[in-house]
């Protein structure tokens, strides 16, 4: 087990630039199988072997979708002090968006633990320092039209999805203009404007939602004949919830029916307090996915922009009406499970190793190096995030909290569910009703 | 009964393309109890999913399905099987609408075929009513006639809330004539099943005909008993329980489900709350016993409340003649 751990520590520190460490073998040739990735140029360097089918499995016609490709790519050698612009894995637009989404996930989480230590915010409270590149990596590539599900860990989902951090704050204090009218907290986010369909305080719960949502979009197109793009959903969850058997019922149910779903492992070797590698019994997740016939990758999730390049493969396979993808994303979490977590198992050489891998750091560095943003345009947008979050704070604080009238209106859609009265009326017709005062 | 059942679900899938249903062998084999034979054939595979064995997850496919606009039905092989859906239907069925401020409806009917048999053992005869009567958010209905069976159907499918639909295993082979025009059951109503003035009696799914049996009986003896279908199991038909207690001022609630936190005891205490000052007496409630049902014919028997029960129940609380 030391040993097997102790893999995890030892990555190399390579550029993060165009290489793709393999962090678990510490770095060189390992024959791990890898989906066929169209940006070869990219993430195909020296030593790989392109994206080959496996053969017909005989009797059968499963193709095993997942093959083998590159491991640790070899270094680019320096070809000068500044990269091709061709070579480049992002626009400025493109960099600046990314930079903008994680700081707004980072900064939003800082202000969470103030706020909650200030007694603003309440219950468990699970922050997502540190895998804020899983977050922008995926949803930035997403529409407003695509479906995302997450676990309690939401917030930066929530907020890379395009809820607005007023709405999620004000759902954190508790307050009526909450995204969910406060009536959800922090680990029961949704919002049906951006596709967001939760927040779930129970890991494994929403990822059959997201493949339920993915049901939807094949069955429009094969049913309803609607056209145009497919709705793409995404499932988020961790390495926890990869032994949860909802984890396995639904890869099984994505890949034979072919659902237009992704499903995210973040990856950060911990649930709890229960590393992962004494709960599994082979930690290497996403060679799950092929034992369903599924494509699946594992990516570091350290680096916004491979978890970008793997991303849109997936993104890509699913609206094409190809099926699924499962994806595992090697993170860490910066701080503990929540807020109540003294967070003393992990060892410290463990989180100095991730803290020096830190996705933001590592995405300044790429565009300050190759001279897609300067240090001034990147420092305005962190102070207009900076602004973003003392707003929501404002803004939550000075909202009403939930009036007693409230607290049924949300119980059922159709509040004829409350059933018929003595007197012969609905309840519901009782204009005193949601306040409680009416019998149930 | 299947028949009915059958019909109801194939005119709302003929009205509206969103109805869907998804469970294990709903498909090819047409339905453990035949309810979607020939569905397949009809609507197609997408429009009737043979699942495979997964019911949490496919009760939650069903619930995101239904979250991104599709009305799907989920059919439990056997209502037993949903016993694995339990997360599903508490923490998602149930709360969604609630803890997402009312942004998402989730539209969804489960139903399947559960309560005692015979002799198909303890698991295959379970009585879930009362598993899931506490979750907030969720509307259960019990059809007992091929008439409410197919307009609860209907019903429960045009509901925006989700509908548990209780079916029982022994009652799919009722016949009976059932009107040709559209019609649909009101989802929250009672249904008078015999006037009467001495006392009420309160029942649902396969007792109705226990309690139709005993009241033969009765009548014979000079009681006049007024029966009561409830089909809402949540929520209480208040106001048709209510007139009924008003004109006979005494109860006797029979029921298939276990003693114990079932649907009876909730109705108990409803009735005291509510119309204490019309009981002449205690309200009787006739329940099952709370026991695995056994296998063994004798004592399953004797695990279900049975005919000459009820008639010496009604006795003891009207007196006897």
């Amino acid at each position: 087990m030391a040993a097997l751990s102790s893999l995890r520590v030892a990555v190399p520190q390579l550029d993060s630039r165009r290489t793709l460490p393999c962090s678990h073998f510490g770095g060189a040739g390992c024959e791990k199988a890898f989906f066929r990735c169209q940006s070869s140029k990219l993430l195909l360097g020296a030593g790989c072997v392109a994206g080959e089918k496996a053969p017909r499995v005989a009797g059968g016609g499963n193709v095993r979708a997942a093959v083998s490709a590159s491991k640790a790519v070899t270094e680019k050698p320096n070809s000068g002090s500044k990269s091709d612009k061709a070579d480049l894995l992002v626009t400025k637009d493109e960099g600046l968006e990314l930079y903008e989404d994680m700081v707004l996930g980072r900064s939003f989480e800082d202000m969470c633990a103030q706020m909650y230590y200030r007694g603003k915010m309440f219950g468990f409270v699970h922050l997502y320092n540190g895998q804020e590149a899983v977050s922008t990596g995926f949803i930035k590539l997403l529409k407003q039209t695509d479906f995302v599900t997450s676990t309690y860990r939401d917030h930066v989902h929530a907020l890379s999805k395009g809820v607005p951090a007023r709405q999620v704050m004000a759902e954190l204090f508790g307050k009526s203009t909450g995204c969910c009218r406060g009536q959800g907290g922090s680990m029961h986010m949704f919002s049906a404007e951006h596709g967001l369909l939760g927040g779930f305080a129970f890991i494994g719960e929403g990822i059959p939602v997201a493949v339920g949502a993915a049901f939807t979009s094949k069955y429009k197109r094969e049913v309803l004949k609607e056209e145009g793009d497919m709705p793409v959903s995404i499932a988020f969850f961790g390495d926890g919830t990869a032994n949860n058997g909802q984890f396995f019922e639904c890869l099984n149910m994505a890949q034979l029916w072919k659902l237009p779903v992704i499903f995210v492992v973040e990856n950060n070797l911990w649930a709890i307090g229960m590393s992962h590698y004494r709960s599994t019994s082979d930690p290497e997740i996403w060679k799950k996915g092929p034992a369903f016939g599924m494509a699946s990758a594992h990516v570091d999730g350290m680096d916004v922009l491979k978890v970008r390049e793997v991303a849109k493969e997936a993104v890509e396979r699913a609206r094409r009406g190809d099926g699924p993808t499962l994806i595992e994303c090697e993170t860490y979490r910066f701080r503990g499970h929540s807020l109540a977590d003294p967070d003393e198992l992990r060892a410290p050489a463990e989180k100095a190793h991730y803290a020096a891998r830190d996705p933001i750091v590592a995405l300044k560095k790429y565009l300050l190096d190759n001279e897609i943003a300067t240090e001034a345009e990147l420092k305005s947008i962190e102070k207009k995030i900076d602004e973003v979050v003392e707003d929501a704070v404002e803004f939550a604080d000075a909202s009403p909290l939930p009036g007693r009238s409230q607290l049924l209106e949300n119980v059922f859609a159709d509040p004829k569910g409350f059933g018929i009265g003595p007197d012969g009326r609905y309840r519901c017709e009782d204009p005193g009703f949601t306040a409680g005062t009416a019998q149930v | 009964m299947f028949e009915a059942l059958r019909e109801g679900l194939s005119e709302e899938m003929e009205r509206d393309p969103k109805v869907c249903v998804i469970g294990e062998d709903v498909g090819d084999y047409g339905g453990s109890y035949k309810v979607t034979k020939g569905f397949s054939e009809k609507f197609g595979s997408w429009r009737v999913l043979d699942t495979p064995i997964a019911e949490n997850s496919f009760t939650g496919m069903a619930i995101g399905s239904a979250m991104t606009g599709l009305r799907p039905v989920v059919e439990g092989m056997n209502m037993g099987f949903l016993l694995l859906a339990y997360n599903q239907i508490a923490n998602n069925c149930g709360m969604l609408h609630y803890t997402s401020g009312g942004q998402f409806t989730i539209p969804i009917v489960i139903r399947g075929p559960g309560g005692v048999g015979r002799q198909l053992g303890a698991e295959h005869s379970q009585r879930l009513e009362s598993y899931f009567q506490s979750v907030p958010g969720l509307q259960m209905v019990a059809c007992s006639t091929p008439y409410n069976a197919k307009g609860l159907m209907k019903a429960a499918i045009r509901c925006e809330n989700p509908v548990i639909l209780y079916e029982h295993v022994l009652l799919y082979n009722l016949k009976e004539k059932i009107p040709d025009e559209e019609y649909v059951c009101c989802l929250e109503e009672a249904e008078m099943v015999r006037p009467g003035t001495e006392i009420t009696i309160l029942t649902y799914s396969r007792m109705r005909y226990h309690v139709t049996q005993a009241a033969k009986t009765l009548v014979d003896r000079g009681y006049d008993p007024e029966i009561i279908d409830i089909r809402s199991l949540k929520p209480f038909d208040m106001y048709t329980i209510g007139e009924s207690v008003r004109k006979t001022h005494r109860v006797l609630i029979v029921e298939e489900c276990m003693r114990t936190g079932g649907i009876g005891a909730s109705l108990r205490s409803a009735i005291m709350e509510s119309f204490w000052d019309e009981l002449d007496g205690p309200i009787g409630c006739l329940s099952s016993q709370d026991v695995p049902t056994p296998y063994s014919g004798p004592l399953e028997e004797l695990t279900v409340v049975q005919p000459h029960q009820i008639v010496t129940a009604v006795e003891n609380l009207c007196g006897k003649k």
